[in-house]
């Protein structure tokens, strides 16, 4: 009985999506790239109506396995066990990196600190340096805020920069880099980390690959020329190669005219060649 | 094991069995009445079934905590219960980390956070709602009365989400400023939020509470010379205990059961620790936190659903007790019990 409500569901969202509707979901980091290429591409192609929202990466991944959705937008890749799941539902997946980021630290505005290694953050992070005079700042208790475990950011930052360690348990995390972001602001011994894109407010800091290499700042041209050790890449996931509106979506996000969009939205756009090389003839 | 729903917890009350007397003789309005009567009861019967069947979903994907061995290695009710010893020579802990290469399922940090949140909303609530309740019921005077009890009542309106968004930004900031906390979203400033939500509860329950004893007792007292303060809180007041209590009762499992606010205002921190202004991370939020990315079917996701139970059977406990007090106390009054 439930599978004949699934599929029914599945037909019934599969023709909904082929009806000039694009559903996207997926990543609170990528939501107000996606929001603002949805609204561009539906000013030139009135025919067409897409729907943006977030949930976070792995929220987005299983929609698109369970076919709650046309295009999932996700800041990290899948992982074994969902492209083993997708597997087993007949789905084959197409990735596409749209768009690069880089992970920004964020500290409050008034606190004194710079600059941090990677060493460092992984210290904070995993629990094992809890005070900020350990790292060169004022004596005090550092107040460490990160995201949901739901986050794609949250699995990226785990496995690049805390090597699969855990969090430390006084982790307090919150749904989305924005509420990440106003938490750090409020907080003089707060620290944060979230995509580059949203980092009004509060201070980036500069990340040290090791206590030798000097601190690179986050902005575009480091996350490109991938001198900020922590950049990755922001995928777009499709249930099968896109075709159709879907293709014509993916193409133009991929084009000179989504990429300048992106740069607009303080996002990182694609080196060109890896644009035209994913772009689908 | 599925627990027994009704039966013989309570004995059911004379109040609700009525004998219906069949007046009209003609076979067509008798008909009508026939089904008019099942109908209703249809009605009735679906609000249980519904309840009956929403608890069967839950519990049915816990049973591989139960029963399953490769479920048990990682969250049996063991491992969930007591400190485990995750990674070999570490001290064994409490912690709550299911996303890691070692997934870690402890509820003692969720079950003191939920603890703690409503401790403090109680704390807040009670004193609040009950003052307002005897302020209203004994000693306003009528106008102002006529005013009050809607506008409290219109606090219950305040949809959660806006109080936990006023919580986040407002009180958090006042809160840690005002007495130098250490963490900005803490016990304290979700249960302050949670608190106002459980003030209407308390407050509409203890004040009808109140109104309900009869007028002879206050007159009686008056008769043998008390002043208004005496009365309330040497005739009244004992009377209407239960009622109060009630209400209290009830304000306690809507503080356990809500989730918008402490998802917000909290921190979502699993810890295990006394004071009030450190971090939680609660029942609810962790299952509105968690659900939505849970792998189908993994320990995970069967992990939540046991939260959920929990939670289902907690709030039922707490509310069915809650509806019970009253019931004995209204049947006191009606002169029907003891």
């Amino acid at each position: 009985m439930k599978n004949l409500l699934i599929s029914a569901l599945l037909i019934l969202s599969a023709s909904a999506a082929f009806a000039g509707n694009i559903t996207i979901k997926g990543s609170d980091t990528m939501v107000r790239l996606g929001q603002r290429w949805a609204e561009e591409y539906m000013k030139i192609h009135k025919d067409v109506t897409l729907q943006v929202s977030g949930g976070g990466s792995g929220t987005g991944i299983a929609a698109l396995i369970n076919g709650g959705t046309d295009i999932c937008q996700a800041s990290r890749d899948m992982k074994l066990q969902e492209y083993a799941n997708a597997e087993s539902k007949g789905i084959k997946i197409h990735k596409v990196a749209v768009a690069l980021d880089g992970i920004a630290v964020f500290v409050n505005e008034a606190n004194p600190i710079k600059e941090l290694s990677l060493e460092q953050l992984r210290g904070i992070y995993t629990g094992s340096i809890t005070n900020w005079k350990e790292v060169g700042g004022p004596s005090h208790i550092i107040i460490v805020y990160g995201r949901e475990n739901s986050s794609g950011t949250y699995a990226y930052f785990k496995e690049y920069v805390l090597k699969n360690e855990d969090y430390a348990d006084a982790t307090q995390t919150l749904p989305g880099t924005a509420a990440v972001v106003n938490a750090v602001g409020q907080d003089k011994f707060g620290i944060g980390y979230g995509g580059l894109a949203w980092s009004k407010g509060v201070k980036a800091l500069a990340v040290k690959k090791d206590e030798k290499t000097p601190g690179v700042e986050p902005s575009m041209e480091t996350v490109i020329n991938a001198t900020y050790p922590i950049s990755r890449e922001l995928y777009w996931f499709f249930n099968g190669a896109p075709s159709g509106e879907l293709k014509d979506f993916l193409n133009w996000a991929l084009s000179a005219d989504g990429q300048k969009i992106a740069e607009e939205t303080d996002y990182v756009p694609l080196p060109k060649e890896k644009a035209e090389s994913s772009t689908i003839k | 094991m599925k627990p027994r729903v009704s039966g013989n917890l309570f004995p059911a009350p004379a109040l609700y069995e009525m004998e219906v007397e069949k007046y009209s003789f003609k076979k067509k309005s008798r008909i009508k009445e026939f089904v008019g009567e099942k109908f209703i009861a249809a009605n009735a019967l679906t609000a249980l079934v519904v309840i009956l069947l929403i608890f069967i979903f839950i519990f049915k994907e816990t049973i591989p905590i139960l029963t399953s061995p490769e479920v048990k290695k990682e969250a049996s009710i063991s491992r969930m219960t007591f400190k485990q010893e995750f990674y070999p020579k570490r001290d064994p802990k409490w912690s709550w980390q299911p996303n890691s290469d070692v997934p870690k399922y402890s509820l003692l940090p969720l079950f003191l956070g939920t603890l703690k949140a409503a401790l403090v909303a109680m704390l807040f609530a009670v004193p609040l709602g009950v003052g307002a309740a005897i302020y209203s019921s004994e000693f306003a005077p009528r106008r102002l009365r006529e005013i009050i009890k809607p506008v409290i009542e219109l606090l219950a309106g305040i949809p959660s989400v806006v109080l936990g968004f006023f919580a986040l930004i407002v009180l958090a900031t006042w809160l840690q400023n005002s007495f130098g906390l250490t963490y900005r979203l803490n016990a304290l400033n979700a249960g302050i939020a949670l608190g106002i939500t459980v003030v209407p509860v308390i407050f509409t329950v203890a004040e009808d509470a109140m109104t309900a004893i009869p007028r002879s007792l206050r007159q009686a007292a008056i008769a043998l010379g008390a002043n208004p303060w005496q009365v309330t809180f040497t005739m009244v007041l004992p009377a209407a205990l239960p009622g109060i209590a009630a209400g209290i009762v009830l304000g306690f499992g809507r503080a356990i059961g809500e989730t918008m606010i402490v998802l917000m205002a909290s921190g979502n921190a699993a810890i295990v620790s006394g004071s009030l202004t450190d971090s939680i991370r609660t029942f609810s939020a962790t299952i509105a936190a968690e659900m939505a990315e849970v792998v189908f079917g993994s320990p995970h996701y069967n992990v939540l659903f046991f939260i959920g139970t929990l939670l289902f059977i907690f709030t039922f406990i707490i509310n069915l007790g809650g509806d019970y007090i009253l019931l004995r106390m209204r049947e006191r009054i009606q002169g029907k019990t003891k």
